[in-house]
């Protein structure tokens, strides 16, 4: 199993937001988190990939075999997790191709490996861009600066092309993309995804399902997994409404 | 920013200065204390003739008068100026001719600092003329510079073979009764460095000079005067380092430069002494006057700094725009971390027709430091559809450290057009947890996001320095702020 998470509960500021979570991920697949705002979707993300301010209280999270709750984010990113954010940050002055050879450099120095020749590099970064239909000045511009909404989202799909993580989080990466751009970075992802790897789509809507097609669906509520099921779920959630869910729950 | 943040900042700064050692070198010291004798011991010592010793008493003199200025946002103990040793020089006399004949101690601390002084410096189309303490130990590159006419050497040299240059120029950018540090170092100054472009001259060399204090309780007082005649050119690049030291060091510089006609000269810094320990113990004393005058048309003079050492910068890279369509430049990266204090800025004084001046300063702050910009832009009744552009951005790491900016505007014309944009911001958790996520760790996220900010000054920078100075940003930066 590549991620197992037990039983997890996640506060903020002393409010518990995730309520005993479990979750079970084998590579080779891909599961999608959906649920209505505030039940906690993102929070996992964060908790997952170690964001500071997101407090474990109870459970577990295991990753390749080895329980990463005390891990520090650098860490657990270098181990292959890769978060795909909902709001990508900008970083003026440091251009793409700087902040991708710095990450790339700090994983394989991780990994034991010396520093990514430049030109292959250059040679990497070529081909990635393809991938997910990226301009080449774009990657000159500052990391995020000045880019449009779909440009950020691709431009993160770009970045998990390059990093090649186990375990990729999408955090509503679809989220204010039009129809095209949704395509483009579905596409990006159908094609990174292997048998070596998994991915966790969080997303509200069923539309961005209908390109990256999941394996598993889990509906989540106040804090937990409360319904989970094949592709087909999506669907009926999407006829439904959270509403019917929230009946569920109830019961 | 939370508290778990201001730790990893204070981790990161904690980083001790990594150009902290010695050289144990035979000093030829004047006695402590200053007074005419001392001035005259200065003078005797480097065989100076007599009009150079009346320049010095006549600074002398007139500093007797002044009082130390108070009204930089600077905060440091009475400085003892009969407490300092106003020169010291290396005894082993260095006039020579290759490397094998420079004291190998010497050799160990330029390897030290990562300079070399070799051969390979010319591939690099750079010169050295290396500065340690008070004599200039070694030139470099004087033949190739003396082939297209360029003077290029210590301004003690200077003074014995071009004392009509130096005659005719010297205290004409920055006159002895400029304030209270340039008429100290008019005084008592030791030894810089001297350039002379001559007309149509393009510097084939980047010229560089590597300063560095050395010697307990000695003073530093450098003096640099540049003169480009009519359509010359040259980058000038200046870098300093200096051992660690408990006791407080002061340094009084001057440096001077005219462009005529033209002319151009574009004047680099990089400044890393020792900024004293993470309790504020300690560190340079740096009393900086640097001005340039484009006395010509059309003439250009632009300021590159990169300045993360010293205890205490006081420091104003200033252009006295006197030529019609004359052209000042001032870019300013200026890290402070632990307990440093740095007040910098520029003036840029608008006298002829059409002159243009841009101002981009770029202030990091750290720890528990305190970082003000102060800058003047005055545009006289003469200089006419006259235009300047300032830009002073500040970032704070932590909530413990302070960012100032002290714009003073004085415009006596209608036809000039004055622009002035100032930021403050702080590095986010947003930004430091992105770059995590992506695997870099928290020191390298700062060390990548403070470069970026100030790339646009790094990018003045030659090519060679640009380096250094990124590194310097990180180094500086460590175990302060990631």
């Amino acid at each position: 199993m590549l991620l197992n998470i037990k039983n997890l509960t996640v506060a903020i500021e002393g409010k518990e937001i995730i309520k005993g979570l479990n979750l079970q991920v084998n590579k080779g697949e891909v599961h999608a988190i959906m649920g209505p705002n505030g039940t906690g979707k993102s929070t996992l993300a964060a908790a997952i990939t170690g964001r500071e301010g997101y407090e474990v209280t109870e459970g577990e999270i295991w990753y390749k075999d080895q329980n990463i709750i005390e891990m520090d984010a650098d860490e657990r990113a270098n181990l292959g997790i890769f978060l795909s954010f909902q709001y990508p940050v900008e970083i003026p002055g440091v251009s793409m191709t700087n902040f991708m050879r710095t990450a790339i450099n700090a994983q394989r120095e991780y990994r034991g490996l010396p520093p990514m020749p430049a030109g292959e590099f250059l040679k990497l970064m070529e081909e990635k861009k393809k991938l997910v239909d990226i301009h080449s000045k774009l990657t000159n511009r500052s990391v995020n600066e000045g880019f449009s909404g779909g440009e950020k989202k691709k431009n993160e799909i770009f970045q998990m092309a390059l990093l090649e993580p186990t375990l990729a989080i999408l955090d509503e990466t679809d989220s204010g993309l039009d129809i095209d751009a949704l395509r483009t970075v579905a596409k990006g992802v159908n094609e990174l995804r292997s048998e070596e790897n998994a991915f966790v789509v969080i997303t509200h809507y069923q539309r961005l399902l209908e390109y990256i097609v999941p394996d598993f669906v889990h509906v989540m509520y106040d804090g937990k997994i409360v319904k989970s099921g094949s592709k087909n779920l999506a669907l009926e959630l999407e006829d439904k409404g959270y509403e019917w869910l929230k009946e569920q729950s109830l019961v | 920013m939370s508290d778990q943040t201001n730790n990893i900042l204070d981790e990161v700064t904690k980083g001790e200065y990594k150009f902290g050692f010695y050289t144990d070198i035979e000093n030829d010291l004047a006695p402590r204390g200053l007074t005419e004798d001392t001035i005259r011991f200065i003078s005797a010592k480097k065989e100076e003739p007599e009009w150079m010793l009346e320049f010095r008493l006549k600074a002398f003199r007139h500093w007797q008068t002044l009082e130390e200025p108070e009204w930089a946002h600077l905060h440091h103990p009475p400085i003892d100026f009969q407490g300092i040793i106003y020169f010291a020089a290396p005894k082993k006399k260095p006039q020579l001719s290759s490397l094998d004949e420079v004291d190998p101690e010497l050799l160990e601390t330029f390897d030290k600092l990562g300079i070399s002084l070799d051969e390979q410096k010319r591939l690099a189309g750079v010169a050295v003329d290396a500065v340690i303490d008070s004599v200039s130990v070694k030139t470099t590159f004087q033949d190739t510079l003396a082939k297209h006419g360029i003077i290029f050497c210590s301004f003690s040299e200077a003074v014995k073979n071009h004392p009509e240059l130096v005659k005719k120029y010297m205290g004409t950018v920055v006159p002895y009764t400029d304030n209270y540090y340039a008429a100290l170092n008019s005084a008592v100054f030791s030894d810089g460095s001297f350039c002379y472009i001559p007309k149509g001259v393009r510097s084939p060399l980047e010229l560089s000079t590597y300063f560095r204090i050395n010697a307990a309780n000695t003073g530093q007082f450098e003096r640099t005067l540049i003169v480009a005649e009519a359509g010359g050119y040259v980058s000038y690049m200046e870098g300093c380092t200096a051992p660690m030291r408990d006791e407080n060091q002061l340094h009084a510089a001057i440096v001077e430069i005219i462009t005529m006609d033209n002319a151009e000269v574009k004047y680099s810094t990089v400044q890393n002494w020792y900024p004293g320990d993470k309790q504020g113990k300690g560190g340079v004393y740096n009393f900086v006057t640097k001005r340039g005058l484009c006395k010509g048309n059309r003439s250009k003079i632009s300021w590159t700094q990169v300045e993360t050492g010293s205890s205490i910068t006081w420091k104003y890279p200033s252009c006295v725009l006197m030529g019609d369509n004359s052209i000042g430049e001032f870019y300013s990266v200026a890290v402070t971390n632990n307990f440093q204090q740095a007040d910098t800025g520029t003036k840029m004084i608008h006298l002829g027709k059409n002159t243009r001046s841009t101002i981009i300063s770029k202030g990091i702050s750290a720890g528990k430091s305190n970082n003000s910009y102060r800058g003047l832009v005055k545009i006289m009744p003469g200089a006419i559809n006259s235009r300047n552009f300032s830009q002073c951005d500040s970032l704070l790491l932590g909530d413990k450290c302070g960012a100032h900016t002290f714009p003073y505007i004085d415009t006596r014309n209608q036809s000039s057009i004055v622009e002035h944009e100032a930021t403050t911001s702080k590095i986010s958790e947003d930004q430091l947890f992105y770059c995590n996520q992506r695997g870099i760790d928290t020191e390298k996220a700062i060390g990548l996001i403070v470069n970026g900010y100030a790339k646009e000054v790094l990018n003045k920078l030659p090519m060679e320095f640009a380096v250094e100075a990124q590194k310097l940003l990180s180094i500086t930066l460590e175990g302060s702020v990631g």
